[in-house]
């Protein structure tokens, strides 16, 4: 038997552009996962405890403010202290060429950009978690 | 079915059959008659030209300050002020809900010190200024009123507008800080102000751009825009205004999208509608409460980080239809913008293709030169009779805020999004660059504007110092006051101006009043 993928989305920060957080967490559930969406104006805390409680395989976030290094710094920091950096993070929103590399060094697995196809990012999703069966 | 970019379906050729049974002189008047569908002057931009008033704002006021005036010097004729994220939502820069965001989308703004570095060496009774702000909008106004008597300015002289419109925060742009009944209370407060001591101003701009970001239809644009045009409407006549006291000051606040005869058809209705609505419901005498006034800003939403470039062509388009369309002030987006915030390249691109349309291209010449078509006509119809069956579901639902907390324009727009993204995703609808057209490497890279760390820290380092050297004493004197002020019946106005010139802080402010009025909380709906 095969268990759902377990995904918690979130727009950590102030801003807040949920356009594309919500054809997102509309395009993963119907991709048959199990969607916690955390909603807006998050707290990297917040976020982290979700993530650990609901114990998901992946965390997905999108910002488009301008303040994500910051703000997945703070994650990811959480994340370790936490023992939890195993979980698959993601980004999403507006951000540059030159921070995308600087995030990919912080562990942050990949940012999808404007124009991306929303099944590119389910697909990047079920490719990249680890299936786990009973 | 071929359709409209907001899914109305449409015919190959329109002919007066379709207009079959309207009363054309009666809809569509004369420009400057009732109902001002083909605009609100009779001379159009020959008398004047709408104003041209680029977004602006990043990092300190000090570099905003800098930006405005090389837009000023570039022909610019209005200024706009974008806030960053810790100013619209009531923090201040120390606040730790504040990390990160300092600066990043628009300019930090902490107190009255930071409002008069920003206008600094632009006399603010000889511009019209925007403010882009909303849950926090009563106090950066204050700040603002301050500033200008600071310079000498006489406030009656202030010309301008603040965005001040909580209803479609909650709809779709989401900065809010109070929940709705005292927000309105305090925009009742502001627009009482501003008709007494500020008859130039315009206190509310009642917005569809972020709805129409978030994913609605140039329909539900139109619709929930004039509907929360209405609430404020009913808002100061339940205070006991007089209609003709307010409503020549409010203004208005469109989008103009990419698909060119619906974006006019769009703003045509809505001068219709509201002239239609102003007169026979809500009982206006005089033509200006009648008139709807707006400000449009091409589509952000419409811009793409691939082949940034297009994006100038995409501009170009939009700012034409407002232009046809009879905007009173138009924002020009920059190329740049789903990349970083605009860097002086575009921005001056952005400036100069308002300048290229108003003074090369002949635009300006005639009024509502598309008047007549069999099409347009027909599409400002259909977009009224649509707009209308959603005043009615509205209303159904017991009005805006009921609606809001019932989750129902959540669903409308998220409905319309996801509708959209799968057109595109399944090539129905092309992107230019993105999923037809695309290149395997960027042809154009744009000089990238970075905020960097340090703004942030030398922010924090500028409040504290005014915490340490401005009287603390006249600060709680004027927060109290202020506290007294909320809890009774008294406009709270003139209050926050005295706490803006105390130098007390906007957080500080906020502070105050949430104990009074609380916090919003949304309803949570996917």
């Amino acid at each position: 038997m095969t268990l759902k993928i377990r995904v918690l989305l979130a727009k950590p920060g102030l801003d807040g552009h949920d356009r594309g957080m919500n054809i997102i967490a509309r395009s993963l559930r119907d991709a048959g996962m199990e969607v916690v969406y955390l909603g807006l104006h998050q707290t990297p805390k917040a976020i982290v405890r979700a993530a650990i409680d609901e114990d998901v395989q992946v965390i997905a976030l999108s910002i488009l403010s301008g303040a994500h290094v910051t703000l997945f710094e703070k994650i990811i920091q959480l994340l370790k202290k936490e023992k939890a950096a195993d979980i698959l993070l993601l980004g999403g929103g507006i951000i540059s060429k030159k921070d995308q590399a600087l995030l990919s060094t912080m562990g942050v697995k990949r940012i999808f950009g404007p124009g991306t196809p929303v099944r590119e990012s389910v697909k990047y999703i079920q490719n990249h978690v680890g299936r786990c069966s009973l | 079915m071929t359709e409209s970019l907001s899914g109305i379906p449409l015919k190959p050729s329109y002919d007066a059959s379709d207009l079959a049974g309207r009363n054309l002189a009666r809809d569509l008047g004369h420009p400057g008659r009732f109902p001002y569908t083909r605009g609100l002057y009779p001379e159009g931009y020959r008398t004047k030209l709408w104003t041209m008033r680029q977004f602006a704002g990043f990092g300190s006021a000090r570099e905003t300050n800098r930006r405005f005036k090389f837009l000023l010097k570039s022909g610019q004729t209005g200024l706009s002020t974008a806030f960053d994220l810790p100013t619209l939502m009531g923090y201040d820069s120390d606040h730790e809900r504040a990390q990160g965001e300092v600066g990043k989308c628009g300019v930090a703004i902490d107190s009255l010190e930071d409002m008069e570095e920003l206008y600094s060496g632009i006399r603010l009774d000889s511009i019209s200024t925007s403010m882009t702000v909303n849950g926090p909008a009563a106090i950066l106004f204050s700040f603002y009123v301050a500033a200008a008597e600071a310079q000498g300015s006489k406030i009656q002289d202030l010309r301008g507008t603040l965005q001040n419109d909580i209803l479609k925060e909650y709809i779709a742009q989401r900065t809010w800080i109070f929940p709705p009944e005292p927000s309105l209370r305090i925009i009742v407060d502001l627009i009482k102000f501003t008709g007494k001591h500020m008859k130039k101003f315009n206190p509310v701009s009642v917005s569809g751009y972020h709805i129409r970001e978030a994913g609605a239809t140039a329909v539900q644009e139109l619709a929930f825009t004039l509907m929360d045009g209405f609430t404020y409407v009913e808002a100061c006549l339940k205070a006991g205004m007089k209609v003709d006291d307010f409503a020549p000051r409010l203004s208005f606040f469109f989008n103009a999208h990419l698909d060119f005869f619906e974006e006019i058809a769009k703003y045509r209705a809505a001068r219709r509608i509201w002239a239609k609505h102003m007169k026979q419901i809500y009982k206006a005498r005089s033509p200006r409460s009648m008139h709807l006034r707006f400000h449009a800003q091409t589509a952000g939403v419409s811009l793409t980080s691939q082949q940034p470039e297009n994006n100038i062509i995409r501009t170009a388009i939009e700012a034409l239809s407002a232009v046809l369309g009879g905007c009173q002030s138009l924002h020009t987006n920059s190329l740049d913008e789903t990349i970083a915030l605009p860097s002086e390249l575009a921005a001056h691109i952005a400036l100069r293709t308002q300048q290229v349309l108003a003074y090369e291209t002949g635009v300006t010449n005639v009024v509502d030169p598309l008047g007549g078509s069999y099409f347009l006509e027909w599409l400002t119809d259909k977009m009224e009779q649509e707009a209308e069956l959603y005043f009615k579901k509205i209303r159904a639902l017991g009005g805006v805020v009921p609606a809001i907390e019932a989750g129902f324009y959540q669903r409308e727009i998220s409905d319309s999004a996801e509708r959209f993204q799968k057109e595109v995703d399944e090539k129905k609808r092309i992107v230019v660059g993105v999923n037809q057209f695309a290149l395997e490497e960027e042809i154009f890279h744009p000089p990238i504007l970075e905020i960097t760390r340090q703004t942030e820290s030398a922010q924090i380092r500028k409040l504290k110092k005014l915490r340490k050297t401005r009287s603390n004493q006249r600060v709680r004197r004027s927060l109290e006051a202020l506290k007294k002020a909320t809890s009774g019946k008294s406009n709270v106005i003139p209050f926050l101006i005295n706490c803006a010139k105390a130098y007390a802080t906007e957080g500080e402010i906020v502070e105050t009043l949430k104990k009074e009025f609380g916090e919003y909380i949304p309803p949570s709906v996917v």
